[in-house]
């Protein structure tokens, strides 16, 4: 019995601690005003405004249609790229296999900013700033070697035969690998969507550098620059952020086992 | 003609020759353009790192000098710098520590098919989600002077409000901690998939040899459960030292140097104090930081690894 409300009460609390910072978050967002009030009192009447300003002053709708443009460019792109990598490191263990496997998986320990200095001096000698294909590239980039990882690791356990069977049955390198190989890598390539489309619509480190104008901006950079803009207005900065959560979280919340499967798919085997 | 293509060293028959480990499968062009995307965006500008590092260019202008190891000398003296790489170690293995230890408390406390616990498991997972900019700004109206949420239930003691931010050591923990509380999620999945996959059996087994619960915790579950320590640690590890977004949401490396991590303390260098010689040197510092410790991580998981 105590130890049933012992449970209990640690659920609560776990969930408490949860969602506390986004009550605090929401309460503020509809307050004409903080001053005077605890940031903890419940609204006393509902100012929307904040929204409407919030949406226009931060230029939330084009930063909204550019980072919907630029995940799902580069998702695409990690995909393709990746799964057709993995295939013959998979496949064929060579020595030269083992090293280009090896080369493109120690990257997943390079520090993205530890190479920003002369990242940014070639992104402009190449005039890469402020254009989607270079932001695309760069992060498409950074999250191959995780993709490559988890492609390779899950070829690895679809037997062999397969591939046999169908080169007997005549199909060729590219038939055999877009036709019978790739769908059967549905799995994982939903699991590498939901990781690597997280990171990259979240991205800040390199959108931040490479993404100066206004109108190729993503959320997150238009948003740190609305927010040192308006930092006064905490209601309004509030609503923005809360605008700025709300597309990743509703996805989250629709698809979670998805995600969390996704998770545990690159985190164990990683 | 015939007889000249095909003897060594010619043109021809080198083309002949990668056609047929083409062919053979041991060149495969298949593998590419992943080759080319790496070398493009991370060797490239790694080896162009190694060589900015070792001039004194500002970051613009067309003319700089080499000065040798000067940038490594100055950056091992340089007070800022070894503040900011215990910063670094600091959001590095703290938030690998909380995370992990509590993580672990989390999988083992929300295990099961309840849907109470599914539903605490969904919410700890949710600022997985959220972008850590966002998350930053979050807990910056909670820790805010004026008007920050901590402070006003200070205020409900009649407790006089603490300015959080203006400490520098105080504000690298509050920062370590937010990024703990934001990422344990991925640690408790971790955990989660760890503990589903071990047998029953084996917990069984222990109950008949006449094991109390902590024996089973320690000799059965913990030893099984290595790979999911060894995803933890690494993850966060590498994470919480490339720490960049929360600290420019919540004090911008400040006050002064105090807060800031190598990511920050780069971009500060490169941009705003226009030393983008100093700021690769310091690139090369944090590449070898991660990676001695990284691989140092991996031998380390590696012995104690136990397979089922």
């Amino acid at each position: 019995m105590i130890k049933n409300i012992l449970k209990a009460s640690g659920l609560v609390v776990i969930g408490l601690l949860y969602t506390i910072p986004l009550y605090v978050l929401a309460t503020m967002s509809v307050k004409a005003s903080s001053l005077g009030t605890s940031l903890w009192a419940p609204p006393t009447a509902l100012y929307l405004t904040n929204f409407r300003n919030a949406w226009t002053s931060a230029h939330l709708s084009r930063a909204l249609v550019n980072n919907a443009l630029i995940t799902a460019i580069s998702l695409v792109l990690i995909v393709f790229v990746g799964s057709l990598a993995s295939y013959p490191l998979a496949r064929r263990q060579t020595k030269l296999n083992g090293f280009v496997s090896a080369l493109l998986v120690s990257c997943m320990v390079v520090p993205p900013l530890a190479v920003l200095v002369p990242l940014y001096k070639f992104i402009v000698d190449i005039h890469g700033m402020n254009t989607y294909w270079a932001i695309i590239l760069i992060l498409v980039t950074f999250q191959l070697p995780l993709c490559v990882y988890l492609y390779t690791n899950f070829i690895k356990t679809i037997p062999r035969e397969l591939d046999e069977a169908a080169r007997i049955d005549g199909c060729n390198s590219a038939t055999l690998f877009f036709r019978i190989v790739f769908p059967l890598l549905k799995p994982i390539t939903s699991s590498i969507v939901i990781l690597c489309g997280i990171l990259i619509w979240n991205d800040y480190q390199f959108s931040v550098f490479f993404l100066q104008k206004k109108d190729v901006q993503t959320i997150a950079v238009s948003l740190s620059q609305f927010v040192s803009q308006y930092q006064n207005d905490i209601n309004l900065v509030a609503a923005g952020c809360l605008i700025g959560i709300f597309p990743m979280t509703a996805v989250y919340l629709g698809l979670q086992k998805y995600f969390i499967k996704g998770l545990a798919d690159g985190a164990v085997k990683g | 003609m015939h007889s000249r293509n095909s003897r060594p060293g010619r043109p021809g028959s080198r083309i002949k020759k990668l056609k047929a480990s083409v062919a053979a499968g041991s060149v495969n062009v298949m593998y590419l353009p992943a080759l080319a995307f790496v070398s493009v965006f991370i060797f490239y500008p790694f080896f162009r790192g190694i060589y900015i590092s070792f001039t004194n260019w500002n970051g613009y202008s067309s003319s700089f000098r080499f000065v040798g190891f000067e940038q490594y000398l100055t950056m091992f003296g340089d007070k800022n710098v070894l503040n900011t790489i215990v910063n670094t170690f600091i959001y590095g293995l703290g938030s690998t520590f909380f995370q992990t230890v509590f993580g672990l408390a989390l999988a083992l406390f929300l295990d099961g098919n309840r849907r109470i616990k599914s539903v605490v498991r969904t919410v700890v997972y949710l600022p997985v989600i959220i972008s850590p900019l966002i998350m930053g700004y979050i807990w910056y109206f909670f820790f805010r002077y004026n008007g920050g949420a901590v402070n006003d239930i200070l205020a409900l003691f009649a407790k006089e409000p603490v300015d959080w931010f203006a400490n520098g050591r105080r504000s690298v923990w509050i920062i370590m901690l937010v990024n703990s509380y934001q990422f344990v999620g991925v640690s408790m999945v971790m955990f989660l998939a760890g503990l589903q996959s071990i047998p029953p059996s084996y917990h069984e087994a222990a109950v008949i040899d006449g094991a109390s619960p902590f024996k089973r915790f320690r000799f059965v579950t913990v030893p099984l459960l290595v790979p999911a320590f060894a995803s933890s640690v690494i993850f966060n590890t590498i994470g919480g030292m490339k720490l960049f977004d929360v600290i420019v949401a919540t004090t911008d490396g400040g006050p002064g140097y105090a807060s800031q991590s190598l990511s920050t303390m780069m971009y500060d260098l490169y941009f705003s104090k226009q030393n983008a010689g100093y700021a690769a040197a310091l690139g090369i510092l944090m590449f070898a930081i991660i990676v001695i410790l990284s691989v140092m991580l991996l031998e380390f998981f590696k012995r104690k690894r136990v397979d089922l």
